[in-house]
């Protein structure tokens, strides 16, 4: 059966914590961290953006499984931080991973969920023996605006997963989408930062669209949360993923693994694929996993996935966790200048 | 003068109503009043509209004859008048109605308020508030509702001792009351406690001082008492009706802590009824802030200026207490959606005087008084209303 052949996750080497973002705005610091459960969020360097984390993502993955560019006939980059408006970000990390040029390649847009459109399509294109493997990526450098509620929590991560039918270490069993037209969180062209619909992004978008997905996928599946290991949801903060799987009937016993949101904010698109990749850091043959990502606009993405025996002869160091562990405090005014925040004067 | 009385009622569920738009809001009011008072739409002499946000928050003035064209009444040709006066624009939009009947140039109007606070974001819809105050004076230069209610909270507990403990019994009494209206949006208990650590949002408010913005609607159906019978339902006569204007802004006040402007509407409403502040069984105040409902008491005569808060926080205006006041939540719990506000609140007391408010009954009541106001109480509007 199809599914994931190997995977590579990348977490900047920076973070700030919520308390320090507070006190630049004279706001609760504790109040904040306990009321979105997001403690810290990771910081990209001045030298990272959504290509660089791509790039280090895929390369862990390729070299995970010992793959070479010649064995990838697609990249697909989902992201809503794109470096370029227009020149695609898939063909830079196929050039870095020596898949040019017998591939296709293009970038995706669907808010926090394209990345696991890329999945999808890469699924369908392996799935029709058009490709031996594609890769889809999961990345985000998000934007939050000073002092508005999302700085607490946009932050900078992504993953990428090869997609293939030979030694795959996870079998996709199914995946189902649901799919509606919800205006909760749009960034319009040319706008520095997104723009949000306050609490409308909660009942009738990040819920509706994430709890009637993973239904639909239980339901197609013949399954029930008991049936699962692990499950590992879109997480815009640290609230919303828990009382979404505890609505699906799942305990904390599987959704803790995947919930990295507390420690590392919201990474958008990379949300769901740093989750997975971390679940498949520690899972055993056997394990089964439900995804849901979801993305603004709006939509949700489901997947079904068995762990086979191949990820017992993976190489999984270099987890998610020991990127996460090695995250080094920044203060605000550093912060500032990584972000780009500062309005720098002229030099001569 | 003829007498008026009000023979229908109807309103919403107040809250995040994301999925209904003004028109759906206002026609499902509009019909659910039409049809508790018996009558058709050939009935309805004039229909009038308190609205305070739909252009701001909208883009949609004209709310008057959208309201009568969405209540199929644009074929008969309905008169249709909207009414602003910032929060204080449904109460003020039935004392329109209630002066029309009164003074006989109609029979029969419908009152409805609708409003969509929560359609924009929290910083528009908190904008669009700020223009009940005084652009030039307060808005322009940053000052909120919130700010301004903090002086006068600040102001009154200089000089009357008014603690945060007596802030608190405010909103926790109020949502003690929501948790029995089905029609709240918050109906639930919360503890003093929790109102006290509440986040600050301008000292000393904080977050649970703060009445939400709210969607919802509400609607009443006036009539001439004497052709009332016509329609059997039980119907509720206004006996008295009063309203006052004062500066807009706070600052040009003699007083930071007072509304001098309920004050004389009050009176104006006692007067025309010749009934007093002890005769009233229940009562209805305009809580956007828990500071607004004390002063509100004061100003009104309930209890004297100074002495509210220590009331509150005894109990007496708790349901079963000496006066039990904002038994429907009041708007920080049952919700604040400004054009209906004071149509929500007149439609609880007719509940009440009805006997048909379910378990947050006021037990024998028989006058009921409604408050509303606008902005800081620089429209005051005052309503008593008596049960058969």
């Amino acid at each position: 059966m199809n599914g994931i052949v190997s995977y590579g996750a990348y977490v900047p080497s920076h973070k700030i914590e919520t308390g320090e973002i507070a006190s630049v705005w004279g706001a609760d610091g504790s109040a904040w961290a306990k009321n979105l459960n997001v403690y810290s969020k990771s910081v990209p360097g001045p030298d990272e953006d959504v290509i660089t984390i791509a790039v280090e993502a895929t390369r862990q993955a390729m070299k995970r499984a010992n793959l070479n560019g010649d064995h990838i006939g697609a990249i697909y980059t989902g992201s809503e931080s794109h470096p370029y408006a227009v020149k695609p970000t898939s063909t830079i990390v196929a050039e870095a991973i020596s898949a040019t040029p017998n591939l296709t390649a293009a970038d995706y847009e669907f808010a926090c969920k394209a990345g696991t459109a890329a999945i999808q399509t890469c699924l369908g294109m392996v799935g029709d023996k058009q490709i031996e493997n594609g890769i889809a990526i999961g990345v985000d450098t998000s934007q939050g605006a000073p002092g508005d509620a999302l700085e607490y929590s946009a932050s900078a991560g992504g993953g990428s997963f090869v997609i293939g039918s030979k030694n795959v270490i996870a079998t996709i069993n199914d995946t189902t989408s649901y799919t509606t037209d919800t205006p909760d969180f749009w960034r319009r062209e040319g706008q520095k930062y997104p723009r949000h619909g306050g609490r409308f992004t909660g009942k009738p978008a990040f819920f509706k669209h994430v709890i009637s997905c993973g239904m639909m996928m239980m339901e197609r599946a013949g399954t029930e949360a008991k049936d699962y290991d692990y499950i590992v949801t879109h997480q815009p903060n640290g609230k919303f993923p828990i009382r979404a799987a505890k609505t699906l009937g799942f305990t904390n016993e599987q959704f803790e693994t995947g919930l990295l949101t507390p420690r590392i904010g919201n990474t958008y698109s990379g949300a769901v694929f740093l989750g997975l990749a971390a679940i498949l850091d520690i899972a055993k043959p056997g394990d089964r996993i439900l995804a849901v990502a979801y993305g603004s606009g709006a939509g949700s993405d489901g997947f079904d996935l068995t762990v086979t025996n191949k990820i017992s002869k993976m190489d999984r160091s270099e987890t998610v966790e020991d990127m996460i562990s090695r995250m080094k405090i920044v203060n605000y005014a550093t912060y500032a200048k990584y972000r780009g925040k500062l309005k720098m004067g002229s030099t001569k | 003068m003829r007498e008026v009385s009000i023979i229908g009622i109807g309103i919403t569920k107040f809250g995040e109503l994301w999925d209904k738009s003004l028109r759906q809001l206002g026609l499902e009011t509009g019909l659910a009043a039409i049809s508790d008072a018996g009558i058709t739409s050939k009935d309805i002499d004039a229909l009038y509209i308190g609205n305070m946000a739909a252009g701001s928050t909208l883009q949609q003035e004209h709310v008057s004859a959208l309201m009568a064209d969405y209540c199929g009444l644009a074929s008969q040709n309905v008169p249709a008048t909207r009414v602003e006066a910032a929060s204080a624009s449904g109460g003020l939009a039935i004392r329109q109605a209630y002066m029309a009947i009164a003074g006989g140039f109609i029979d029969i109007a419908v009152v409805g308020g609708a409003e969509k606070m929560t359609d924009v974001s929290d910083s528009e819809s908190s904008y669009t508030v700020s223009m009940g105050s005084d652009e030039q004076w307060e808005s322009k230069a940053g000052a909120t509702f919130a700010s301004l209610h903090a002086m006068m909270t600040q102001s009154h507990m200089q000089q009357y001792g008014t603690t945060r403990e007596e802030m608190s019994a405010v909103s926790a009494k109020n949502h003690y009351h929501a948790s029995m209206n089905p029609m709240a949006q918050f109906p639930f208990t919360i503890s003093s406690e929790a109102v006290s650590n509440s986040g600050l949002v301008s000292s000393p408010l904080r977050m649970l001082d703060c009445a939400p913005n709210s969607d919802g609607a509400a609607a009443v159906v006036l009539c001439a008492t004497e052709k009332a019978k016509k329609y059997g339902k039980k119907s509720i006569r206004i006996i008295g009706s009063g309203q006052a204007s004062d500066t807009l802004s706070l600052h040009h006040r003699k007083h930071l802590n007072q509304m001098p402007a309920i004050r004389v509407a009050a009176k104006r409403a006692f007067k025309s009824c010749g009934k007093k502040a002890n005769d009233i069984d229940l009562i209805e105040v305009h809580d956007n802030f828990t500071i607004s409902e004390i002063i509100a008491l004061e100003e009104i005569g309930i209890f004297r200026r100074g002495k509210a808060a220590a009331k509150i926080l005894e109990g007496e205006t708790k349901l079963g207490g000496k006066i039990p006041t904002n038994t429907s939540g009041g708007l920080k719990a049952r919700g604040h959606a400004p054009g209906a506000t004071g149509i929500a609140q007149v439609v609880e007391v007719v509940q009440q005087l009805r006997g048909e408010a379910g378990d947050r009954q006021v037990k024998d009541a028989k006058i009921g008084m409604v408050e509303n106001h606008g902005g800081t109480a620089a429209t005051a509007v005052i309503h008593i209303l008596e049960g058969e």
